[in-house]
């Protein structure tokens, strides 16, 4: 019970970073109805800005609070992995727009392939060790058990926890929001209603590159390491955590998040860490076969 | 800012200098975290953010003046919009023609002609690793395209039955001692097994739904061949697979090897050659197979299901066979190559086949014109050897380390200004090549400074990744639909006329 408690919160923390990342996928998808292959990237690369970031704070400027300093290196991340993404939108999809289906979908891949190999290049192919923080935790489990709760854990589901509703916010309450949904039920009708599509679609990347940031500071923050190559496998499973959850639907995507997290945090405990991605894609499968889509994805009508 | 070339209206210099200052600004910022600071180690392991100024101004610069010779070239390309002719169109379809032929000839005589030009000694990594390297990725490309193209299921775990042959040769011939001949239809035999294995319950999955559970199957038969130690030998692979043999005669340098057979004396060429030979037969058998397959009814049932599965279905089409048909027999392709890899490889790891390499072939098949059996040649010869070029690149490291590379590309871009009468990019050519002259040749000013227009460390083989993905999304911005953007149909009423790339609807599961 106690180990089954334990693993519990490790599988919901690595299921907030999942779900965090698997937004983007989920909103990108659902919007321009393409897989961003570069996201998983994008994600790697706001872990190294925040890594820098920090550097910066804790030696050049000297900010000895590491609450402080780490509010600055998450609005940084989210703003400068902004920058970034939409810059690649801008570059790499917005001219493929119409174009038919497999073109941005090759064109992400090669984006992926530049931005693992950009940052191979400029920081060096080897890890980056960080600084141990928050390093304190909490016995939850009172005297008897041993429950351990890092407060590291802590602050990536209270981050999380915050973000998530922001976003709930902004998505369901602004007129930003509600261009959003419009785009992603119907583009052109939407634009016929004077919604600048092309502007909704940057702001997607935008918010999508934020939300991975948040989620490169904290992956950052709970390993302690970051590698160029850091950005594949993370990007896998969250992308599988939005097809899980139903491509396309935000809850979804956060639902996903933390199966998959669960899932492989589970398997590695209770049978072998060695498979436990064959383990997070085999209940991906599984769950396919049986929900064609997803857990709370819209079963598509197929109109003729 | 691309919206500025867009519209028909000339656009001043004035109004081109501003958006070429924009991109600069965008790049500084992009770079200002990542590029600027460089996060060192020192000797406890500890990072500490090293800035880097220079790397940023030449970034800043390139995006500059980049952004200003492509607003220059939209505007000059817009005048001349209206001088060009439909004669362009002969000559292309004369091409198109002419193009399989003279390709196949070549390539027969490619490695014979390689020995008389530069002999046996030279042409020795031409033929390695051009020749069958780009063979291999060709045969791959053939054989995706009749999943991707033909019946326009997307696969982004093709790589995952070239493992399987791979695997397959190379225990069949460790452990039981089969020899390459035996194993080769083998190992083709078992990929289209755990291709139809993987297919059968997941073909039912639409589009993108199939493409992320055939990538999960991709990274599930790595992770197992990478931890499945006792069997595929983990993460150190499978070494000493034996080589390939020519009716028992071995490639060596031994008594009853294939070179005194012949009473030649040995080379190692001889073995590369006739491998070339293999994986080139292999490969026209791929494509012979798949064009043949066109004309059957199963041919003509995976394209219609490319193009509406509805459809399909309502007119009796058994899709799930059809479907799972494609994939069995990209599978069985998949599986050839595998084995043909790890006879010429004679080593194994699960490293080979990571999702790149899916990612390669996919790119490889959509870069050509999917359902193209030329254009993936053509994509094949471009991706790879170019990629394999770039390891080539050696002499930039010696121009680029005194910043005579940044003199040589304003010459070269002098001289596009003059002969294509683009004033602008001319005078900032002379005006850069006057002012480095002066700068190397009265050392105006200290080398600190000096310094940044040479890269010291400079490593080309360090930017082939990064030139593969840039090129790959380049390429696909300029020819979204490939290189050979039209299709030649394969059921017509009367004549073969050639069909738009844009009317035929590729990967749509």
């Amino acid at each position: 019970m106690d180990n089954f408690l334990q693993q519990l919160i490790n599988g919901l923390t690595l299921g907030s970073i999942y779900g965090l990342i698997a937004i983007g996928y989920t909103m990108v998808y659902g919007i321009i109805g393409m897989i961003n292959f570069a996201h998983g990237d994008v994600f790697m690369l706001s872990a190294f800005i925040a890594l820098l970031i920090f550097l910066v704070l804790s030696q050049v400027v000297g900010v000895a609070s590491l609450p402080v300093a780490f509010v600055i290196v998450l609005i940084g991340g989210m703003v400068l992995t902004s920058v970034w993404n939409w810059t690649i939108e801008r570059i790499a999809y917005r001219p493929l727009r119409g174009s038919f289906r497999l073109a941005p979908l090759i064109s992400a891949i090669g984006m992926s392939t530049f931005l693992s190999n950009f940052v191979q290049v400029v920081q060096g192919p080897r890890n980056k060790p960080v600084p141990p923080m928050f390093t304190n935790f909490i016995n939850v489990g009172g005297a008897s058990h041993q429950i351990v709760l890092q407060y590291r854990q802590i602050v990536i589901m209270v981050v999380t926890g915050i973000l998530l509703v922001g976003f709930w916010w902004l998505v369901q309450k602004t007129a930003l929001g509600r261009a959003q949904r419009a785009c992603e039920q119907d583009s052109k009708m939407a634009s016929l209603m004077g919604i600048d599509v092309d502007r909704t679609i940057s702001i997607t990347f935008v918010i999508g590159a934020s939300l991975a940031a948040v989620a490169g500071t904290l992956y950052m923050m709970y390993y302690g390491v970051v590698n160029f190559a850091d950005g594949f496998l993370p990007g896998v499973k969250a992308f599988t955590a939005a097809v899980l959850g139903g491509i396309g639907s935000l809850p979804g995507a956060v639902l996903g998040g933390l199966t998959i997290g669960l899932i492989e945090v589970f398997w590695a405990a209770y049978f072998s860490s060695d498979y436990k991605d064959v383990a997070a894609f085999s209940i991906l499968a599984i769950t396919l076969i049986f929900m064609p889509s997803g857990l709370l994805g819209r079963p598509e009508i197929e109109k003729v | 800012m691309t919206a500025v070339a867009m519209t028909t209206e000339t656009v001043g210099v004035s109004a081109r200098l501003k958006d070429a200052a924009a991109a600069a600004v965008l790049v500084v910022l992009l770079c200002m975290p990542i590029v600027f600071l460089h996060a060192d180690a020192d000797m406890d392991g500890v990072l500490h953010p090293i800035p880097r100024p220079w790397p940023v101004a030449i970034l800043a610069f390139l995006a500059f003046f980049g952004r200003l010779a492509a607003l220059n070239f939209a505007e000059g390309r817009k005048q001349e919009r209206v001088v060009k002719s439909t004669e362009a169109v002969g000559w292309r379809a004369t091409i198109a023609k002419r193009l399989p032929g003279v390709g196949l000839a070549a390539l027969f005589l490619y490695p014979l002609l390689l020995l008389l030009i530069l002999g046996s000694g030279r042409s020795l990594k031409w033929v390695d690793s051009y020749g069958i390297q780009i063979l291999i990725y060709v045969m791959l490309g053939w054989g995706l395209n009749i999943v991707v193209g033909l019946a326009g299921l997307l696969d982004l775990g093709y790589v995952a039955f070239y493992a399987v042959g791979a695997y397959s040769y190379a225990l069949l011939a460790t452990t039981f001692g089969l020899s390459f001949w035996i194993c080769l239809p083998l190992a083709g035999v078992l990929a289209a097994l755990w291709g139809v294995m993987l297919g059968f319950p997941v073909l039912r999955l639409r589009g993108d739904y199939l493409a992320i559970v055939t990538l999960a199957f991709g990274e599930i038969i790595r992770t197992i061949l990478v931890n499945w130690v006792a069997f595929t030998g983990g993460g150190a692979g499978i070494a000493s697979i034996p080589k390939i043999t020519f009716f028992g005669l071995r490639f060596a340098d031994t008594p009853s090897s294939f070179d005194k057979f012949f009473h030649m004396d040995y080379s190692p060429l001889h073995g590369k050659m006739f491998l070339y030979y293999v994986i080139l037969c292999l490969a026209l058998i791929t494509n012979l197979v798949s064009i043949r397959l066109r004309r059957l009814p199963i041919g003509r049932a995976w394209e219609a299901l490319r193009e509406d599965e509805i459809a399909c279905r309502s007119l009796g089409v058994n899709t799930t066979n059809t479907k799972l048909t494609a994939f069995a027999l990209g599978a069985f392709f998949a599986g050839l190559a595998g084995s043909f890899f790890a006879v010429r490889q004679g080593f194994i790891s699960p490293e080979s086949f990571t999702f790149n390499e899916s990612a390669t072939i996919l790119a490889i098949v959509v870069l050509g014109g999917m359902g193209s059996q030329i254009g993936v040649a053509l994509a094949a010869v471009f991706l790879i050897g170019g990629f394999e070029m770039l390891r080539e690149l050696d002499f930039l490291r010696a121009v680029m380390s005194d910043g005579t590379g940044v003199i040589v590309i304003c010459v070269g871009v002098f001289i596009f200004g003059v002969v294509r009468q683009r004033r602008l990019a001319a005078q900032i050519a002379l005006a850069l090549i006057v002012a480095l002259l002066a700068l190397r040749v009265f050392q105006l000013l200290p080398p600190t400074l000096v310094a940044p227009f040479g890269m010291p460390g400079f490593d080309p083989a360090q930017y082939r990744g990064l030139l593969f993905g840039l090129a790959m999304v380049v390429m696909m911005v300029v020819r979204p639909r490939g290189f050979v953007s039209t299709r030649s149909p394969s059921i017509f009423l009367k004549e073969r006329k050639a069909v738009s790339g844009d009317l035929v609807k590729e990967g749509h599961g």
